[in-house]
C-alpha cells in the first residue's frame, strides 16, 4: 500500500501528460510525450547514466563535506556564546545570498571541474545542517541536562553522550532538506560552467532545442533526488527507531 | 550523613529557603512535604551540589558540598532516560560518566533490574516501556553507583495512582534490602508515612522547617494500615496550619 499509492499517482500524471500531448497535438520540441523522452533516453543510455553519475557524485560528496563541516560548526556555536554571536549572523547572511549569484564566482575561483560544483553543493547544504543540529542540541530537555550535571559529567560527555545524540532526529530533518538542495546546487554549478553532468546536458540541449533530451535528464535528476531522500529516510528509521 | 546549618537560598529577589537546620543520619529515610513552591526541590539541589546556598553550610559525610558528588544520586520527577539507550545502557550511564568499566557493573545492573521486576527488559528502549517501568529503570540508575545518599524529587508523582502505590511499596522493599540515606520529596502524605523515618513539614515562602514528625512504626508497613492513619491525620493538620 505504501508503494502502491505513489506509483498510482505517478502513473496518473504520466497518463495525463501523454494524453495532453496527443489531444492538443503539442510539438515535441515544446513538450515531448513520455514516449519521446524514453526514446531519447534509450538512444544514449550509457551517456546519460554517466552524466547522472557525475552529478550524483558532486551532490553526494558536497553533502558529505557539508556534514563534516556543518556538525562541528554547530557544536562550536552551541558550545560558545561568543562564537555564536560572532559567526551566526554571518552564516545567515551567507544563506541569504542567492546561490545562483555566487555560482559564477565559484566557477571563476575553482574552475570548470568537479571542485566548483562540490563547493556549490556545500554552500547550499551547510545552512540547514548547522541550524538543525544547533537547535536540536539546544532543545535538550532540562531534566536530562540536570541529570548530567548531577553526575558531575564533563562537558564533552554532555555534548557527545547527551546533546548530539538528542539532536539526531532534528539533524535528520536538516539532512533531508539538504539532500534535495544538494542536487539543485550541483546542477546550478553545472549550468554556469561545466563540461559534464546532467545540468550540462540540460543547458546544451536547450541550445539545440532538443527538449526530449532535457526532459530525459530532468527525469533522471528527479529520480536521483527522490532516491537520495528516501535513502536518508530509510537510514533514519534504521538508526533512530525511537524517533 | 547530611547536615544543613543555617541554610538559606535566594534566587534573585525570591527567597526560597530560610534558616534550615537539619541532620539526617546514616540509612535514615527522611521525607519532605510542603506546598508547591515552598523550596523542596531547592533543598534537594543544595544537598546535591547543583546549587550553592546563599547562606549557611551543607555537609555530606562531613565534607562541605561544593559540587555534585559521586556517592550522592538524584532521582527526578521524570524518568530522564536517554531515548536511544537500552534499559541496561541507561542504568549503566553513571558508570560510563565516572569513567569506570561497564563490564564490572553489568552483573550489578542485572541484579538491580531483577530487584525491581525488570529482568528480561535489558535490551528494550525506553519508549517500549510503560511510565512505571521507566521510573523503575531510573531508580536502578540511581542505585548503580551504590550511593550513600539518594535524593528523590517527587519520583512517583507523574504516575497514575495504582502504579504509584506499587512503586512506593517497591521502594520500601528496596530500602529494606539495600538501606541508604534518603531524602524524599513528595506531595503525598500516604507515601511519606509509608516510607519515612522522619517527615519534615516545610512552611512556604520562604521555606522554613515548620515541624518534624517521627514515624516510629515497624517495617514493612502497608498502605492503608490503621497505625499509619494517625500519623497521616497529624500531618494533614500540620499542612493545614502551614497553608492557612
Ligand atoms: N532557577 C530558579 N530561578 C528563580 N527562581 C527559582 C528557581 N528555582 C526555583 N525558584 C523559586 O524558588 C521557589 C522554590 O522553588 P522550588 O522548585 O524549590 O519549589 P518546590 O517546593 O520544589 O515546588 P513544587 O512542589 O512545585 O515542585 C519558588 O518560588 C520558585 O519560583
Ligand atoms: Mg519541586
Amino acid at each position: 500500500m505504501k508503494v502502491v499509492l505513489p506509483v498510482l499517482g505517478l502513473l496518473a500524471i504520466i497518463g495525463a501528460w501523454w494524453l495532453a500531448t496527443i489531444v492538443f497535438g503539442i510539438e515535441p520540441f515544446l513538450v515531448p510525450s513520455p514516449a519521446d523522452v524514453v526514446g531519447e533516453f534509450l538512444e544514449v543510455p550509457g551517456y546519460l547514466l554517466e552524466q547522472a553519475l557525475i552529478t550524483l557524485w558532486e551532490a553526494v560528496s558536497g553533502f558529505g563535506l557539508a556534514i563534516v563541516i556543518g556538525v562541528p560548526l554547530a557544536l562550536l556555536i552551541v558550545g560558545s556564546t561568543v562564537l555564536e554571536r560572532m559567526f551566526y549572523p554571518l552564516l545567515v547572511a551567507l544563506n541569504a545570498v542567492p546561490k545562483v549569484a555566487i555560482a559564477p564566482i565559484v566557477v571563476v575561483w575553482f574552475g570548470f571541474g568537479i571542485s566548483s560544483k562540490v563547493l556549490m553543493v556545500v554552500l547550499v547544504c551547510i545552512f540547514p545542517i548547522v541550524i538543525s543540529t544547533a537547535s536540536g542540541m539546544k532543545s535538550t530537555p532540562g531534566e536530562l541536562v540536570e541529570l548530567f550535571r548531577s553526575l558531575d559529567a564533563a562537558r564533552h560527555h554532555e555534548f557527545f553522550k547527551l546533546r548530539l545524540p538528542y539532536a539526531l532526529p532534528q539533524v535528520f530533518v536538516g539532512l533531508k532538506v539538504s539532500i534535495t538542495l544538494a542536487v539543485i546546487g550541483a546542477v546550478i554549478g553545472e549550468f554556469v560552467g561545466a563540461s559534464a553532468g546532467l545540468g550540462f546536458v540540460i543547458s546544451q540541449s536547450g541550445g539545440n532545442a532538443n527538449t526530449s533530451l532535457a526532459f530525459a535528464a530532468m527525469t533522471l535528476l528527479a529520480i536521483m533526488s527522490v532516491a537520495l531522500f528516501y535513502g536518508l529516510s530509510f537510514a533514519e528509521r534504521k538508526l533512530l527507531p525511537y524517533a | 550523613m547530611i547536615s544543613l546549618h543555617g541554610v538559606s537560598h535566594t534566587f534573585g529577589n525570591v527567597e526560597a529557603l530560610a534558616g534550615i537546620d537539619l541532620e539526617v543520619g546514616e540509612h535514615e529515610f527522611v521525607a519532605v512535604i510542603g506546598r508547591s513552591g515552598c523550596g523542596k526541590s531547592t533543598l534537594l539541589r543544595l544537598i546535591a551540589g547543583l546549587l550553592t546556598p546563599s547562606e549557611g553550610q551543607v555537609l555530606v559525610a562531613g565534607d562541605r558540598v561544593a559540587k555534585p558528588r559521586r556517592d550522592v544520586s538524584f532521582m527526578f520527577q521524570q524518568p530522564a532516560l536517554l531515548p536511544w539507550r537500552s534499559v541496561l545502557s541507561n542504568v549503566l550511564l553513571p558508570i560510563e560518566i565516572f569513567g569506570f568499566t561497564r563490564r564490572e557493573y553489568r552483573d550489578r545492573a542485572h541484579e538491580l533490574l531483577d530487584l525491581v521486576g525488570l529482568g528480561g527488559f535489558e535490551k528494550r528502549l525506553p519508549h517500549e516501556l510503560s511510565g512505571g517501568m521507566r521510573q523503575r529503570v531510573s531508580l536502578c540508575r540511581s542505585l548503580i553507583q551504590s550511593p550513600r545518599v539518594m535524593l528523590m524529587d517527587e519520583p512517583f508523582s507523574a504516575l497514575d495512582a495504582i502504579t504509584r502505590t506499587e512503586l512506593s511499596e517497591e521502594l520500601q522493599r528496596v530500602q529494606l534490602e539495600l538501606p541508604r540515606t534518603v531524602v524524599f520529596v513528595t506531595h503525598s502524605i500516604d507515601e511519606a508515612v509509608l516510607l519515612a523515618d522522619r517527615i519534615v513539614v516545610l512552611s512556604p515562602r520562604p521555606g522554613r522547617i515548620h515541624k518534624i514528625v517521627d514515624v516510629d512504626l515497624p517495617r514493612p508497613r502497608a498502605l492503608g494500615q490503621v497505625e499509619l492513619d494517625q500519623v497521616s491525620r497529624e500531618l494533614r493538620g500540620l499542612l493545614a496550619e502551614v497553608t492557612a
